[in-house]
């Protein structure tokens, strides 16, 4: 049997762009004031009137070859269960190589010092239950499961739509796909 | 039906609005550059230092007091440089984890290892270069000797002044190791295309050397010894402006991202101060009043050195700064 591999599929044509996920992660999470772990992008492109427009819910990528996982020089950011990556708040040393590393630019320091992000909620995930994220989305954007298993909702969606990842030429193998 | 790609505006809202998160807003400040240029300096110095260790012992003279009790002040600079270190991390109780793991995939952690090994080669090095009355100076620091104990400092000494060629060997590994990782410690971000290079690394050597040589050539060494470091310094500046044209070479070649990088320094934001700062500050003009002074003979002045250390500081002020404001991500189109 495959390792589980916990990964994300956001709906971008389901997308509506209202912020549930962001507010579902800093109340499940206690993210402070003024930081965050998901956000909304709104991309438009084009000349009006022929717009094209896209919104995706991002975050951590929780790539399968994750530059912040090499580059920590204490072993703070690791890879969890499921693949999934995360920081021991009591190794980190706050010297910022992982977010240097990170191209999605997914992190920030706590104001406690430590370097944080999302977790894909883990500790909810154990539980049998979604990522919060996921569990409010409003519009069934968010899918969360294993990757490797043929039979997850996840895995149907990546086989029967077309989809992408963001900046795959960073060669880090993201585990959060966009459908388009 | 041919069609033709137009190049679409795009605009992108987004809800980010953690300053900490994007990196054009902050990843690190000037604490990181000015522990790069510390470190670089001292490994550079380190290099140095064993090189004329060597030409000296061949010719079986001993080195100038300078470029003897060089190595142990410039440990006094990379103290500097720790301190900056230092202040810049953000959870600064648990500074000690660096050593509780060697993370071999992390030129950070390689660094903070190499770090520990540069202290006591610094030390022995000056202790075999110094003379036996600049080492009993040396041994009169050591508190237990003060206190009519018997002193570790003396045996250290003592030991080191027997050695010849292997620790001068040693002194310039330690300083090729210091200076290069720190380019390393930047060339290992695959996804800041400012960074990405494995020029980084040679770039950040050669500026060391530099610097190094520079910071020698503040004070006053024999004069074939100032020949050599004039030499050397020469040699390093010209290495480095032809690692910089390869580097934007390499920018040119290699797609959106290395475009992108390209044109941080071409019309884009950093373009006054990589090439007033770095280019004609920092190395053009001083290798053009160097090359005057060596086939001049010209008398040498300490604004050249000072140049040299000004352009080195800024290399790395504008590599990091410009580096970590684009990333791959947001200059490809998805």
């Amino acid at each position: 049997m495959k390792k589980i591999r916990y990964g994300m599929v956001v709906d971008t044509r389901r997308c509506v762009g209202c912020k549930a996920c962001v507010f579902a992660c800093k109340s499940e999470n206690k993210v402070p004031e003024g930081f965050c772990r998901d956000w909304i992008v709104e991309e438009v492109r084009g000349f009006f009137p022929d717009l094209k427009a896209e919104i995706r819910s991002e975050r951590c990528n929780h790539c399968s070859k994750a530059p912040c996982v090499s580059n920590c020089p204490t072993g703070a950011s690791h890879f969890a269960e499921g693949g999934v990556v995360l920081v021991n708040h009591n190794k980190c040393t706050g010297c910022k190589a992982c977010m240097a590393a990170c191209p999605y630019d997914a992190r920030y320091v706590h104001p406690e010092g430590y370097i944080d992000k999302c977790t894909f909620c883990l500790h909810r995930v154990k539980e049998g239950k979604d990522p919060a994220c996921v569990s409010v989305c409003p519009t069934k954007t968010l899918h969360f499961g294993d990757l490797n298993d043929p039979d997850s909702e996840v895995s149907r969606l990546l086989k029967t739509r077309e989809w992408k990842v963001n900046a795959p030429e960073t060669g880090c193998e993201p585990n959060v796909y966009f459908l388009v | 039906m041919l069609q033709i790609p137009i190049q679409q505006p795009v605009e992108m809202v987004t809800t980010r609005m953690n300053p900490h998160v994007h990196p054009h807003l902050h990843v690190w400040g000037y604490e990181i550059p000015t522990y790069l240029f510390l470190g670089g300096l001292v490994g550079g110095i380190l290099i140095l230092s064993s090189l004329l260790g060597f030409m000296a012992k061949k010719k079986g003279k001993q080195v100038s007091p300078v470029v003897a009790w060089m190595p142990l002040v410039s440990l006094g600079l990379l103290s500097v440089g720790m301190l900056f270190l230092f202040l810049d991390l953000s959870h600064k109780l648990y500074v000690w984890r660096f050593y509780t793991a060697f993370e071999w995939t992390s030129p950070m952690s390689w660094g903070a290892w190499i770090l520990l090994i540069v202290y006591p080669v610094g030390f022995l090095l000056s202790m075999n270069l110094l003379s036996e009355k600049g080492r009993e100076k040396v041994v009169a620091f050591c508190p237990m000797k003060r206190l009519g104990m018997k002193s570790p400092l003396k045996a250290l000494a003592d030991w080191a002044a027997k050695r010849s060629e292997g620790l001068l060997t040693t002194g310039m590994f330690a300083g090729i190791a210091l200076a290069i990782y720190t380019g390393i410690l930047l060339a290992n971000n695959g996804g800041r295309v400012v960074w990405s290079s494995a020029l980084m690394g040679p770039l950040f050597l050669a500026s060391g050397l530099s610097t190094g040589a520079a910071f020698f050539l503040l004070f006053r060494s024999r004069e074939e010894e100032h020949s050599s470091l004039l030499r050397l310094d020469i040699i390093a500046i010209i290495a480095e402006l032809v690692l910089l044209f390869l580097l934007f070479l390499g920018y040119g070649t290699s797609g959106t991202g290395g475009h992108s990088a390209l044109s941080n320094f071409l019309g884009g934001p950093w373009t006054a101060p990589f090439f007033g700062l770095v280019v004609f500050l920092g190395l053009l003009v001083p290798l053009g009043m160097e090359l005057y002074e060596k086939k001049h003979h010209a008398v040498a002045t300490r604004l050249v050195p000072i140049l040299v250390l000004i352009g080195g500081f800024f290399l790395r002020y504008v590599l990091v700064a410009s580096g970590q404001a684009i990333s791959i991500a947001q200059v490809t189109v998805h």
